[in-house]
């Protein structure tokens, strides 16, 4: 359903990605894994619109979004969460949500300035809706908290909360579990799978915690250097050679 | 809308209905006037900078525009005053746009000496090419409605008060809402907002109209009550009190908006005995004010009152 | 008329001289602060008005006006930096720039209070009579600017680039934290870019008061014409805020001989809006050092 083909990007000198290809089935948890400086987080970048690849394509349904802006790519159901949080940190946690529901409202500036039915009508359904994502994702409690506030942990979970709100068919996570620990993370990746099995939510996700990725994905692709060295299903990777050097060095023979 | 927001407007509609029954002394309603009429011009820059973490300080441009348009359409063009009040927000709406599409990209510094630059542009044009050049130009007609002329100045402090009272009303609604939401998030990341779908540059050209036609509606009342302008009114100076009006009051509410241009507008007052220093207090005011009143009067009270709150019901 | 535009290419590259200079000072500033001091215009009139105090009122010898009068302007630096700049330097750009032009006002207020709102003038550096230069009447003072400012762009280049202490304020513009972990006291460096910047701007005050005056409220306009000239030739970029200052001043001087004296203050805000509007990095900027930077 996602099809990356061929991307290149080359930053100055450096070349972030060389002709890299892969897909994203529909209903999968896919994992891009691979050492730091691979080209994780500009893969992300180019599939959420953020920059356009030097060459190659993005499509999403067979319609090419990759050159599209972020905001347009967000409108046809991709969303995403950010390596280094991007939350509305002065807005309260259910503020969060509901600016995730923008794309799903039409008040404009004069009908809510005039506070028109039509508007209130959509704000309590919004809120509603926003209500329910906070409690599937267990931050009810703290609707009226400011997002700075919360702990890393919780911080994350309602990144995705937020991205969840769209409505998203794809959800891009940049490696969400960065800095929690291992309770955290395990909730983290029961909460993938909810989303993946219970809401047919397709998810790209970007991650270094190999417990976490070889867990909950059904299928991984191996970046290094801007290069994809190696795909298949957890238990292959696990054991594919090149991997293991790219990770761990030349093994001394 | 909260039940503070709304004891609070009940309290300004109370202020502003009884003040021009209880005295009859014109310079007060003047004052009052004037304070309703900056009012108007700081809630527009509060939501723009407050709220949607933009910058400008070019107000004074869109003020002089609403006003010398308004002027211009009534008295040289003869159309009604809500006609050319309305046509003048037109006109500083358009301004915004031409104003705002280029400047999108630029951010802190830039955009701030962008709309800086604009202002003073505005009141190059009208010292140059407006009726009557630098001597400005009367005989603009007084404001009229539905038949109903306003001359005497308590009609025209209901009216300027009515109008900022529907203005803050409407603020408050707006921000409360969808894109109050979207403006606020937009301060707050903007890379997050366009991941959410938001049209970042969209929504940046609407705060900044939005920001214009409230500052053109007060620019063009002014001119129906003083029925005499000229540029000089509508010089950097302005802009750069307007600033003082929203960082004194706190540019994170409207209330911050409307609680500085009263201070700022009555300050005039008291400086009056200082003479020549009226200028250097005015610096020091501002000074003190981002020095130590960080966010502003107003959130600092809030604060204080909801601590006080926290602490009682603990 | 030759001699008509070379008049107007004269008195322009004269007045743009001033406007170079307040670029510079933009510029030494930004360059250690990423910080736009929207006062950097008052120390140009700092440097006319208290030239003329000493010289004028406290009848004190040349070369002496001249050095209280840069001391001054550097105190006066100092003082802004150290109680205004200092405490909020963790505050957000829109604070600091606020923050600067609150003290503008307020020095602006200062000067009305001691000097009143007249224009204040003294004699030029040299008594001699102007002299033709290809039909064109030159004064001599007109010279002493055009010297002085050079003078003054080849200290700073040399400062910045070739002695110890300017590469340091550079580094600070870079990288504060990592300029600090060599060794670098950033603060005292942020402390001496608004004393050197007072200074420079008090230099082309001093300069330009014979031919053009000086009076109280000047500051605001020389401000955002210095401004645009450091952002025409690239905010940071020494040679391109003075190759924007003389433009500047010639384009002036030609719209007010040729065209209008009233639109002549618009030129320079048009150029600035057009420059930022298109190409904010500048005409030598690095658009991409630009964005590193955060702009």
């Amino acid at each position: 359903m996602l099809e990356v083909r061929d991307v290149t990007k080359t930053f100055g000198g450096l070349r972030a990605l060389d002709n890299v290809s892969f897909d994203v089935p529909h209903h999968s948890i896919t994992a891009l894994i691979g050492p730091n400086g691979a080209g994780k987080t500009t893969m992300m970048n180019i599939i959420s619109g953020i920059f356009p690849p030097d060459s190659g394509s993005v499509s999403f349904h067979g319609v090419t979004i990759s050159g599209t802006s972020p905001s347009k790519i967000a409108k046809q159901g991709l969303s995403r969460t950010f390596q280094h949080l991007e939350l509305f940190s002065d807005m309260t946690v259910l503020e969060n949500v509901m600016v995730g529901r923008y794309i799903k409202g039409s008040s404009g500036f004069v009908a809510s300035g005039l506070h028109l039915p039509s508007v209130r009508r959509e704000e309590r359904e919004n809120r509603r809706i926003a209500i329910a994502l906070l409690e599937d994702i267990g931050l009810a409690g703290k609707q009226g908290e400011l997002a700075k506030n919360l702990p890393l942990g919780e911080q994350r979970i309602l990144e995705i909360g937020r991205a969840l709100a769209t409505e998203p068919v794809v959800l891009l996570l940049d490696e969400p579990a960065a800095g929690l620990n291992i309770r955290e993370t395990r909730n983290l990746g029961n909460m993938i799978i909810g989303l993946n099995s219970e809401r047919g939510i397709t998810i790209l996700l970007v991650e270094h915690d190999m417990d976490l990725v070889m867990r909950i994905s059904t299928e991984i692709h191996v970046l290094n250097f801007g290069q994809k060295i190696a795909a298949g299903k957890p238990e292959e990777i696990q054991r594919n050679r090149d991997v293991i050097t790219a990770y761990l060095g030349e093994e001394d023979s | 809308m909260t039940r503070g927001h709304f004891i609070a407007l009940a309290l300004l509609a109370a202020c502003a209905l009884l003040l021009p029954l209880a005295t009859d002394d014109s310079y007060i309603l003047s004052l009052m006037i004037f304070s309703g009429i900056n009012a108007i011009v700081a809630i527009g820059l509060c939501i723009l900078m407050g709220s949607a973490g933009q910058v400008s300080l070019g107000q004074a441009g869109f003020y002089g525009i609403g006003a010398y348009a308004s002027a211009i359409l009534s008295q040289l063009f003869g159309l009604p005053v809500v006609a050319a009040i309305c046509g003048a927000a037109v006109l500083s709406a358009a301004a915004a746009v031409i104003l705002a599409v280029p400047s999108l990209r630029l951010k802190g510094h830039y955009l701030a000496v962008a709309t800086l630059g604009f202002g003073e542009i505005v009141y190059i044009f009208l010292n140059e090419f407006g009726p009557g050049g630098p001597s400005g130009f009367g005989d603009i007609p007084p404001f009229s409605a539905f038949g109903v002329v306003i001359t005497e100045s308590r009609h025209f402090a209901w009216l300027v008060w009515s109008v900022l009272i529907l203005l803050i009303i409407f603020s408050l609604n707006m921000l409360n809402a969808r894109p109050g939401r979207a403006l606020r998030a937009l301060h707050g990341s903007e890379t997050a907002s366009s991941a959410v779908g938001l049209d970042v540059v969209a929504l940046k050209i609407k705060v900044f109209v939005l920001s214009a036609i409230y500052a053109s509606i007060a620019g063009s009342l002014y001119a129906h009550y003083v029925s005499f302008i000229s540029p000089s009114s509508f010089a950097l100076f302005y802009s750069v009190l307007l600033l003082m009006m929203v960082v004194l009051g706190g540019i994170t509410t409207v209330w911050g908006g409307v609680v500085g241009a009263v201070l700022i507008t009555l300050l005039p007052e008291p400086l009056k005995a200082f003479e020549e220093l009226d200028v250097l207090v005015y610096g020091m005011i501002l000074t003190l004010s981002l020095l130590f009143l960080r966010r502003g009067i107003v959130p600092m009270i809030t604060e204080r009152f909801s601590s006080y709150r926290e602490n009682r019901s603990a | 008329m030759l001699t008509v535009f070379l008049q107007f290419l004269f008195s322009g590259l004269t007045i743009g001289s001033v406007y170079a200079l307040v670029g510079l000072g933009f510029n030494i500033i930004y360059n250690a602060t990423s910080i736009i001091n929207l006062a950097q215009g008052e120390f140009v009139v700092i440097g006319g008005l208290l030239m003329w105090f000493f010289l004028d009122s406290c009848q004190m010898p040349f070369l002496a006006s001249i050095a209280l009068t840069l001391l001054s302007a550097g105190l006066v630096g100092l003082i802004m930096e150290r109680l205004t700049i200092r405490p909020l330097k963790t505050a957000d750009m829109l604070v600091m720039i606020m923050v600067t032009i609150a003290v503008s006002i307020v020095m602006r207020g200062l000067l009305m209070f001691k000097f009143g709102k007249d224009p204040y003038t003294y004699p030029p550096f040299t008594e001699a009579e102007p002299f033709m230069l290809g039909g064109a009447v030159v004064q001599p003072q007109a010279l002493w600017v055009l010297g002085i400012t050079g003078a003054c762009i080849v200290f700073l280049y040399a400062f910045f680039n070739l002695t110890v202490v300017g590469k340091a304020m550079r580094a600070c513009s870079f990288d504060a934290t990592a300029a600090s972990l060599v060794g670098i006291p950033v603060s005292r460096m942020i402390m001496f870019s608004f004393i050197l910047s007072a200074i420079v701007g008090a230099v082309g005050g001093i300069s330009i008061t014979p031919i053009a005056l000086m009076e109280y409220d000047k500051g605001a306009m020389l401000a955002v014409k210095g401004f645009c000239a450091a952002i025409m030739g690239g905010l940071g970029r020494g040679r391109g805020a003075v190759l924007g200052g003389l433009v500047i001043g010639i384009l002036e001087s030609m719209t007010a001989g040729y065209l209008h004296s009233g639109l002549k203050d618009a030129v320079a805000l048009l150029i600035m809006l057009t420059i930022l509007f298109f190409r904010p990095a500048g005409m030598f900027g690095n658009a991409a050092v630009q964005r590193l930077k955060g702009h």
